[in-house]
């Protein structure tokens, strides 16, 4: 090693510096690999959409089917379902947003917002708290309650008490015959 | 180490040995000639008792893993999965299976037990105070990487409570997209971990290699944590420094027998929730198979969590409830320095003794609340607000009482020596 020093950095400060600088991108490429494997695989991202077929479903029943791992919940709501959910205020829900991926990010949660035609209700089983599935007709809104945590949503599907922070969420979705909707 | 070595090679071949690789030499250092405070009682045996536990967990774990099968793809029943039939393979037609698997499930309740005993042993007699705060860190590590394996270890059986304990778990990470606007940082993290767009195959089979890696970077950082003992040595009752080997006895065989003693003591109370009541402690519910679609009525953690769980539920906004219940176990990290007291042990510390017992049966109080409902009342009061005050104060012992019983504390005068303390005036003097 040399000994002497100098106030200029020398050719062997910039060999140095530039080893290190290369041996540290060089590393961090390396390690991507081993994060990005984690995600999701290409199998698990071709997973397709699903058809619902809502001839069987009774009023006031609300079905569970399976979408992308997840539960979905198709309801078919009865008139006063659908009279107390439009009867709410919008300064009374603790979420504004509709959350609904057919409509624009920033669309109001009204309950014409929350669904295509006012019978059916069609939202992810997932609570917006932990990712637990609420159980229907539970709770003081009619609605769901989580009883993981004691989030409870209205007949909308909105959350209105408890640790939740979102309204349950929307997925897009397509009429293809009255009877008959796709997911997804 | 404190002080040279007294390893003296007996055989040419030690004597071979020690000059090449000295393993004799600090095994008889560490292990048998250490120099140990004479008074140290029951409550210093659980390191012993924990180590036998670390042990226990990898002898059954690896066996267990011959015949466990890493897989939720749909089982020979509609609804069940590989990994639950496996189980249940194992409970029914596997020799001894049953009583392997046990132990190894019941062992992560005894393992839990004995570290909590083991803590709050450390938080009464202040061993995280200087010179021993790497020793108390290394020893948060250590709890957070049990957690973190019990965790992953109960999702493996793949029934209800599995499921439902990593949906939950892994979601908290959600709660950064609170504060990550349209990036959701947080639902990106929880779709990371699962490799799914939901708790699935993918999920179960990285919790299993972890499941199985973490042990052995356990075991390595409890070496890390008996080296940072060794260096100051331990920590004894009276909280007062070793001041000469008047004060100390060779950690054989005197201790080597007195934990050996314990260990078989812990070992028949480990044996008899075994062998008599080995579904105590466990939840009925996760002999249920998996189902993506049906959350349980009742999801309740494992005992060992239930004060945490309590505290995250009894917070009604999603990212703080989650950042108190990482905070509660960080700030044990920070002790050290938020005890602001000169005296360590809460023998000499009468006020700060109080507020300790307080914060036992806070700890246990919040563990009640987090096995009820979420609506369940206590003597007419909402458990939610019991949680909350129980919260508050687990809090407030930390960050309030410790920096400022400290300072207006006064306690009692420490004795002068180990020795004197224990033999009385017939204590020989230094040599």
């Amino acid at each position: 090693m040399a000994t002497s020093t100098t106030a200029e950095p020398t050719r062997r400060d910039f060999l140095y510096v530039a080893t290190g600088a290369m041996a540290a991108v060089g590393a961090a490429v390396a390690v991507w690999p081993f994060i990005d494997q984690m995600n999701p695989s290409s199998a698990v991202l071709a997973l397709a959409s699903i058809e619902v077929d809502l001839a069987p479903i009774q009023v006031g029943q609300s079905i569970t089917v399976k979408f992308r791992g997840h539960p979905l919940f198709v309801r078919r709501r009865s008139p006063k379902e659908i009279a107390e959910a439009r009867a709410v205020a919008l300064s009374d829900l603790p979420d504004p947003v509709a959350r609904n991926e057919n409509l624009p990010d920033d669309a109001p949660a009204t309950d014409a917002n929350r669904e295509t035609k006012p019978e059916w209700l069609i939202v992810s089983g997932v609570c917006t708290h932990l990712g637990c599935t609420p159980t229907a007709f539970e709770g003081d809104f009619g609605g769901w309650l989580c009883h993981c945590h004691g989030s409870q949503y209205d007949t909308a599907g909105r959350i209105r008490k408890g640790p939740a922070p979102q309204n349950l969420a929307i997925p897009t979705y397509a009429y293809l015959s009255p009877t008959r909707i796709k997911v997804g | 180490m404190s002080g040279p070595s007294t390893y003296v090679p007996q055989s040419g071949f030690t004597r071979w040995l020690d000059s090449r690789l000295p393993l004799l030499r600090f095994a008889h250092d560490t292990m048998l000639s250490f120099p140990t405070p004479r008074n140290l009682n029951f409550w210093y045996a659980f390191g012993a008792i924990l180590t036998f536990c670390l042990g226990v967990q990898i002898v059954t774990g690896i066996v267990l893993a011959m015949h466990f099968t890493t897989s939720a793809m749909v089982g020979s029943v509609p609804g069940s999965s590989l990994a639950f039939d496996s189980v249940e393979n194992i409970m029914r037609d596997v020799n001894y299976g049953w009583l392997l698997r046990y132990i190894h499930a019941n062992g992560a309740s005894m393992f839990f037990l004995a570290v909590y005993i083991h803590m709050f042993r450390g938080l009464y007699y202040g061993s995280y105070k200087a010179p021993r705060e790497v020793l108390w860190i290394l020893g948060v590590i250590i709890y957070l990487l049990m957690v973190a394996t019990a965790f992953m270890g109960y999702v493996l059986p793949w029934g209800q409570m599995s499921f439902w304990a990593a949906t939950v778990i892994t979601n908290l990470f959600s709660s950064l997209d609170q504060i990550s606007g349209g990036l959701k940082v947080g639902s990106h993290i929880a779709t990371w971990l699962w490799g799914d767009f939901a708790v699935g195959d993918a999920t179960l089979n990285r919790f299993f290699s972890l499941h199985y890696l973490l042990p052995f970077i356990i075991a390595a950082v409890v070496g890390l944590h008996i080296w940072a003992l060794h260096v100051p040595g331990n920590n004894n009752p009276l909280g007062i420094d070793v001041k000469g080997p008047q004060d100390t006895l060779p950690f054989h065989p005197y201790y080597t027998v007195k934990d050996a003693f314990y260990v078989a003591l812990f070992a028949i109370l480990f044996a008899a929730l075994v062998f008599f009541a080995p579904d105590l402690v466990g939840n009925p519910d996760n002999y249920i198979p998996a189902n993506p679609l049906v959350t349980p009525a009742d999801i309740v953690p494992e005992w060992y969590l239930l004060p945490f769980y309590a505290m995250l539920r009894s917070i009604p906004q999603k990212l703080v409830g989650v950042l108190v219940l990482g905070g509660a176990i960080l700030v044990l990290a920070f002790i050290p320095w938020l005890d602001t007291s000169r005296v360590r042990s809460n023998r000499f510390r009468p006020l700060m003794k109080q507020f300790f017992w307080l914060f036992v049966v806070d700890c246990l109080l919040l563990g009640y609340c987090g096995s009820q409902g979420v609506d369940a009342t206590l003597v007419g009061v909402p458990l939610v607000w019991v949680a909350r005050l129980g919260t508050i104060y687990y809090y407030a012992f930390f960050l309030l009482i410790m920096p400022l019983v400290g300072i207006i504390e006064t306690p009692k005068p420490l004795p002068d020596g180990i020795a004197k303390s224990v033999l009385g005036a017939s204590a020989a003097p230094a040599e």
